[in-house]
């Protein structure tokens, strides 16, 4: 009898966790939209001290986005526009716009500990990883599953990611990739989940390269709207010297 | 035979005046000499080195792969061409990253054989005991920026031929030292097998680097840069620094062909009896031009045998020792070496010789032309015409 309710209890708490697939597919509805426009800050904390550099940005899904730095004065006026697999880079300094490609793209983005190339995914997870989960824990105070994700075609960036999603809010809190080898590269952390039009969406990340030393690159929103009227030009390299 | 001795006799009695110009156009020599003396050993040296290190009898490029351009490194690379072996070396050249105490640092790999003995590479040292280790050699160059030292590990960060990225430790299993930066600056080298194992791109090559020029003929698809090609950049730096040594060499023979030019024109002048004399004598117009003429160019031949004098020695010494240029050659990035020994070619000497005696004999005759028109009646008077 003991064995049944034991086989019972098991078979119930299964069918009570969502798949991988379930989960992702909620995250995604809650983290992406049709477009976004939102104004950042980005604290860079390197071992000479810290650099905050204020961005805005206006993105239409994974393949179209937009970014101008505002502050400090240095940085000011330099815009980043991705279309698809394409990256460019305007400094006005010199008032020349480049393509970013090969090993440009493996350089830090102003020093930070994303790099370009971070930058540049825009494929859905669940499209290029088989997820399973593999339990639950708590960070905090929230609940959250376990996801691992093992790349399932040959050209993606990370073999491996590990999630851990918000059980009740779908919005993943942390997030590690890894290397073929098994060895960790990239850790971030999601931070002052807010709900936001009616999406919890994380208004802080953390970026850590594990090979690097220092604190890692904190991302916060100040602030973001979702579905936007962007006008299409934005997104065009003529836009880049306006 | 007697102009010549008369020629040699008014110069000897000139005194200082003669010492003075044909020590400047010793100078000139001199200088010319030893100058392009040093540029011809360095031409030489970086030539050797780069074909020592780098290009070998020529290289033949993947259809996609240029080395010029880092957007083609990714897709650079193709199925090494049958026939190769014993010919040329394979080059497989990825990008990657290396955090040497915990700092980013975009570095190129290259791998190629261990077994190699074309390029100077150090290939056999790609051994470690250590397990999951990857054994590399870098340049000192490359050492000194990312601050390893042999035996220190770092981790490497790479990808493989789908674009997922990969880990491991790589060792440090040598330092060597070249004077070729191309070999040196940002590149980690392994072996080739260990890159086709990290990336999955089994028997394919970046670029061959051929110890038998020939074998480009049997590879008409991949693209052939002879060794001379490969050389001409050098070549153009070496001939872009001859200018300065041109420019120096042309100012002092200037300044020792304006003396000889003022020493013919006081001559002519004060010696207005002698030449009417000689005319009286005999001689045409055109001997006694020929003997001053002789008379100036000899100032040359002097010049050339006080730089012979001094030359000669300082020369052979030159060789011996060498220029040494110190540390910042290395700082600077161009193929040289820190102690450059000089070349002196029989044509460089030969050809110095000739534009200070040839000069020499244009400026000793330009003035010396007015004695044509002179009348000998009133020249052996003296009087001035």
């Amino acid at each position: 009898m003991n064995t049944i309710t034991a086989i019972l209890v098991a078979f119930l708490g299964w069918q009570s966790q969502p798949s991988a697939e379930t989960i992702m597919k909620k995250v995604d509805e809650n983290m992406t939209s049709k477009n976004q426009v939102a104004e950042s800050k980005m604290i860079i904390k390197g071992k000479r001290g810290s650099r905050t550099i204020t961005s805005k940005s206006w993105s239409v899904g994974d393949k179209k986005a937009m970014t101008e730095y505002l502050s400090p004065a240095r940085e000011a006026g330099t815009k980043m526009l991705k279309l698809e697999n394409e990256l460019y880079i305007y400094n006005p300094s010199t008032d020349r716009t480049i393509m970013l490609s090969g090993h440009m793209l493996r350089q830090s983005v102003m020093g930070s500990d994303l790099s370009y190339e971070d930058m540049m995914e825009d494929r859905k997870l669940m499209d290029i990883y088989n997820a399973k989960v593999v339990g639950e824990e708590t960070i905090g105070d929230r609940k959250v599953y376990v996801i691992e994700m093992e790349a399932k075609v040959e050209d993606v960036a990370y073999a491996k990611r590990k999630a851990w999603i918000d059980v009740e809010r779908f919005v993943p809190l942390k997030e590690e990739l890894f290397a073929k080898s098994g060895q960790l590269l990239k850790k971030t952390t999601m931070s002052d989940v807010e709900n936001i039009d009616g999406r919890w969406f994380p208004k802080t990340v953390l970026y850590k390269d594990m090979l690097k030393d220092g604190e890692g690159t904190t991302f916060s929103l100040t602030t973001v709207k979702f579905d936007q009227d962007i006008p299409e030009y934005i997104f065009t390299k003529a836009a880049l010297k306006k | 035979m007697l102009r010549f001795r008369l020629a040699i006799k008014n110069l000897l009695s000139a005194g200082t005046r003669t010492w003075l110009s044909a020590s400047i156009l010793a100078l000139a020599c001199l200088i010319m000499v030893m100058y392009m003396g040093v540029l011809q050993g360095w031409n030489t040296q970086a030539k050797t080195d780069a074909i020592n290190w780098q290009f070998g009898q020529g290289e033949i490029r993947s259809p996609k792969y240029d080395p010029y351009d880092p957007f083609t490194i990714d897709d650079g690379h193709a199925v090494i061409p049958a026939g190769a072996e014993g010919e040329a070396v394979p080059i497989l050249v990825r990008q990657a990253s290396i955090y040497p105490q915990g700092r980013l640092q975009n570095i190129t790999l290259q791998g190629l054989p261990k077994h190699q003995n074309l390029l100077s590479i150090p290939t056999g040292k790609f051994t470690t005991e250590k397990e999951g280790v990857i054994p590399v050699v870098i340049g000192k160059r490359m050492a000194k920026t990312a601050n390893l030292k042999v035996g220190d590990m770092t981790t490497l960060r790479w990808r493989d031929k789908g674009g997922t990225f990969d880990a491991a430790q790589v060792l440090v299993a040598d330092i060597f030292r070249t004077n070729v930066p191309e070999a040196d600056m940002g590149i980690l080298w392994l072996d080739i097998d260990k890159l086709y194992e990290m990336t999955g791109l089994r028997g394919e090559a970046s670029y061959l680097v051929l110890s038998n020029a020939g074998y480009h003929k049997n590879v008409p698809s991949w693209n052939y840069i002879s060794k001379e090609t490969l050389l001409e950049p050098l070549e153009a730096m070496v001939a872009a620094e001859s200018i300065g040594a041109y420019v120096i060499f042309f100012i002092l023979t200037g300044l020792a062909a304006l003396a000889i030019f003022d020493t013919q024109v006081l001559s002519i002048f004060r010696r207005q009896k002698e030449i009417g004399t000689f005319i009286a004598l005999g001689m045409t117009r055109k001997q006694v031009v020929r003997m001053f003429t002789i008379e100036g160019t000899s100032l040359s031949f002097f010049g050339v045998i006080l730089a012979a004098i001094v030359g000669i020695p300082f020369g052979v010494w030159l060789k011996s020792t060498g220029v040494s240029l110190g540390k910042p050659t290395e700082a600077m990035n161009i193929n040289m070496a820190q102690t450059i020994y000089p070349v002196f070619g029989t044509s460089l000497i030969l050809g110095t010789v000739i534009i200070i005696v040839g000069i020499s004999a244009l400026v000793s005759y330009l003035p010396a032309r007015k004695i044509a028109h002179m009348e000998p009646t009133l020249a052996l008077k003296g009087k001035i015409q």
